[in-house]
């Protein structure tokens, strides 16, 4: 019986999904084998039972949490997808800052006011802080990166569609870069976050131009401190490191956890 | 069973195939409309609070964030706002790359809209994969066009989903000639795909129901505006300098969603494919005029099922103006150009059409240069009040007629007829009938 697998959104982009779909080539070919059950971007069908249940962004609600906790029950797999899941991602910078603060600098005081005491609504707004997901549930696997890589998400179909353990090597975006010949960023003036941060995306903002800037996460062995006196010594302050450190992983232990 | 004085309730939470969530509430008491309702029950991520303190080039790489489908439209209205507060200067070749970028998004946005997510309402299937069985040659098409797509923005972004070969005042890295002349001839290739792609457009039944709304989108003197213009109303005839967007989009909350809403000159206003389209007729390269006509879309049309009809019409434009664009680039060549600039303070506004409609952005940055205030209005919020509005229309004109079932697939097929991104807004759909 092919393993029925199914996506699920939370605070998101929704890119990380998007870019699944961007698998054309074989797309048509993988269909044949595995059963979406759930797939909300392009499917209308609901299912109950998961082999594999993909989750693409955080958790910022009580709402939310509840609806992981039921996706968690009712699946065998739960993947985290993409760098919201994984870490926070981008908006887990929100969490610096009071929940009631934020939605007042978004929506002004005067709603902000409205919503509190509004009992029908108010679980719609009541954000608490952004969460990964193995916050809140036992995550089986992670695909790392904003948005995900192609190849990683297909090796890890693959390996669970054969019943064996998919593999993901812990090394660093700077090993993948200098194996595609890059100039290092750092010689370019620029300083970049590859040497600790989680490769599998092949160093593909390098790749294109730019540096790195964490959005995989630090490796479990990655020398922070290191790191840090190294854009100290670059001319960076301690605030614009913070603030870089933050643009991704805003939820993780680089900035000594304040961010969470 | 039609609406009668028994009480009922469907559900539907989470509409499906739209990049978003909400819900409808229809209340009936003896049959007649009580309330209609959308909400949008998105997580909030508060992107205009925790992007204070950022410097000015992180800004359009963050909140590209905002939007996995739209990405490219957030980094551009938020590059040209940054831009705009620093009095940063643009090349002729960077305008020239930033509209082949927006193309690429708007044609890859567009074929996965159209063919993914609206064809299956029209064919009577839930989702485009019994399509694969039925009409595989259809779904092949799709993917070989939205497979292009894709490579058009990885050529120029550097990768499909929130590239980063684009920056402040220009590119990081460009794209090689060669490269770029391959895309060319795979777009003039592409161009029997999109004949056959009005073919069967041409055979879907749109739903019948007209509803006047305003109109409002970009306007250029001299071009299809997409990637630039000033804001025009079709209630006025007249265009607002695109700082003055507040005037605009007036927005306002609701307790029942976690967007905000937005008005003009009356209670609503409709953004988007059908709203340009109305709006910059004229201004369409004429094989997307002729597509029009085709398939029936004739400006001012009040139908706003026929959104999906402007979304092909714009394909067409897209990629003929595309191979416009290619043939400058790869007459005129392309170069590194200085790319740095000095932060300071300042405060400017950005807006850019994006698939789903207007986007503007606006950053103030203080005198350490850091960003200090950030304000994002979405084409959906815009449209939210619009497409509420329409089915407060509909229903009771449809009710009396209607299957419950058929009342609650031709209201999601409204919401997806918007190709609604609530993602960017702030998830779909809840219908609920209640006595």
């Amino acid at each position: 019986m092919r393993p029925k697998i199914a996506f699920f959104d939370m605070a998101s982009c929704e890119g990380c999904q998007l870019a699944i779909l961007d698998c054309e080539d074989i797309l048509i070919d993988l269909l044949q084998l595995v059963e979406i059950v759930e797939f909300r971007e392009a499917l209308s069908e609901k299912a109950h039972r998961f082999d594999v249940a993909f989750i693409e962004g955080s958790i910022n609600r009580e709402i939310d949490a509840e609806r992981l906790r039921d996706i968690r029950a009712r699946s065998t797999h739960l993947v985290a997808l993409g760098a919201c899941a994984c870490n926070g991602n981008v908006q887990a910078r929100s969490n610096l800052v009071a929940p009631a603060e934020n939605l007042e600098v978004v929506y002004g005081r005067e709603a902000r006011n409205r919503v509190q005491t509004d009992p029908e609504f108010w679980p719609l707004w009541a954000h608490t802080r952004v969460r990964p997901l193995q916050e809140v549930v036992p995550v089986d696997y992670a695909l790392r990166g904003c948005p995900v890589d192609r190849q990683e998400f297909l090796h890890l179909v693959k390996s669970l569609i054969l019943g064996s353990l998919p593999r993901f090597a812990p090394q660093a975006v700077c090993v993948e870069c200098k194996r595609n010949g890059n100039e290092c960023v750092y010689e370019q003036g620029e300083t970049c976050m590859g040497q600790i941060t989680y490769g599998g995306c092949n160093a593909i903002c390098i790749n294109g131009g730019y540096r790195c800037d964490g959005c995989r996460g630090p490796l479990p062995d990655a020398n922070l401190e290191a790191h840090r006196a190294l854009l100290r010594e670059r001319g960076l302050s301690d605030a614009l490191i913070d603030n870089r450190y933050r643009l991704f992983c805003s939820n993780d232990r680089l900035t000594g956890g304040e961010g969470r | 069973m039609s609406a009668d004085s028994k009480s009922y309730t469907i559900d539907v939470n989470h509409v499906t195939r739209v990049e978003g969530h909400g819900s409808i509430r229809i209340d009936t008491r003896a049959g007649a409309v009580e309330e209609v309702r959308l909400q949008i029950v998105e997580a909030h991520r508060f992107f205009e609070s925790f992007t204070r303190g950022m410097p000015p080039g992180e800004i359009p790489w963050i909140v590209g964030r905002i939007c996995g489908i739209c990405c490219v439209g957030h980094q551009l209205a938020a590059t040209k706002a940054v831009e705009a507060a620093l009095d940063l200067s643009v090349s002729e070749q960077t305008l020239r790359l930033r509209k082949l970028l927006n193309h690429s998004q708007f044609l890859q946005s567009h074929t996965l809209h159209v063919y993914f997510l609206a064809v299956p309402d029209y064919v009577g299937v839930p989702s485009v994969l019994p399509l694969i069985k039925t009409h595989p040659e259809v779904v092949r098409r799709a993917l070989r066009l939205k497979k292009l797509a894709n490579d058009f923005t990885t050529l120029f972004g550097g990768r499909a989903l929130h590239p980063m070969a684009n920056t402040l005042r220009g590119w990081r890295k460009l794209p090689p000639l060669a490269e770029v002349a391959k895309i060319r001839e795979r777009l003039q290739a592409a161009l029997p795909d999109l004949e056959e792609t009005l073919a069967v457009v041409q055979t879907l039944k749109v739903p019948a129901f007209e509803r006047e709304t305003e109109y409002v989108s970009l306007r250029h003197p001299d071009e299809y505006a997409l990637y630039d213009g000033q804001v025009y109303s079709s209630d006025t005839g007249q265009t607002v300098p695109v700082e003055n967007y507040r005037e605009v989009t007036n927005e306002y909350t609701v307790a029942h969603s976690t967007t905000k809403w937005a008005r003009w000159h009356r209670e609503s206003y409709a953004v988007g494919a059908l709203a340009r389209v109305n709006n910059n007729f004229h201004q369409l390269h004429p094989a997307a005029q002729q597509a029009a006509e085709q398939l029936g879309l004739k400006p001012p049309c009040h139908n706003p099922y026929m959104n999906n009809v402007a979304q092909v019409v714009e394909i067409v434009h897209c990629a003929h103006d595309s191979l416009r664009l290619l043939d400058e680039v790869l007459e005129l060549g392309l170069q590194l150009e200085e790319i740095g600039y000095q932060a300071g303070p300042g405060r400017g506004v950005g807006a850019t059409e994006v698939p789903r409609g207007i986007l503007f952005h606006e950053y103030a940055f203080d005198e350490e240069g850091l960003c200090c205030d950030a304000n994002a209005v979405i084409p959906t919020s815009q449209n939210i009040n619009n497409i509420e509005r329409d089915m407060q229309a509909f229903v009771p004109l449809m009710l009396p007629n209607m299957s419950q079932d058929e009342l609650t697939l031709h209201m999601e097929m409204l919401l997806r007829a918007y190709d609604p991104c609530i993602s960017c807004s702030v998830h779909m759909l809840d219908v609920t009938f209640s006595e």
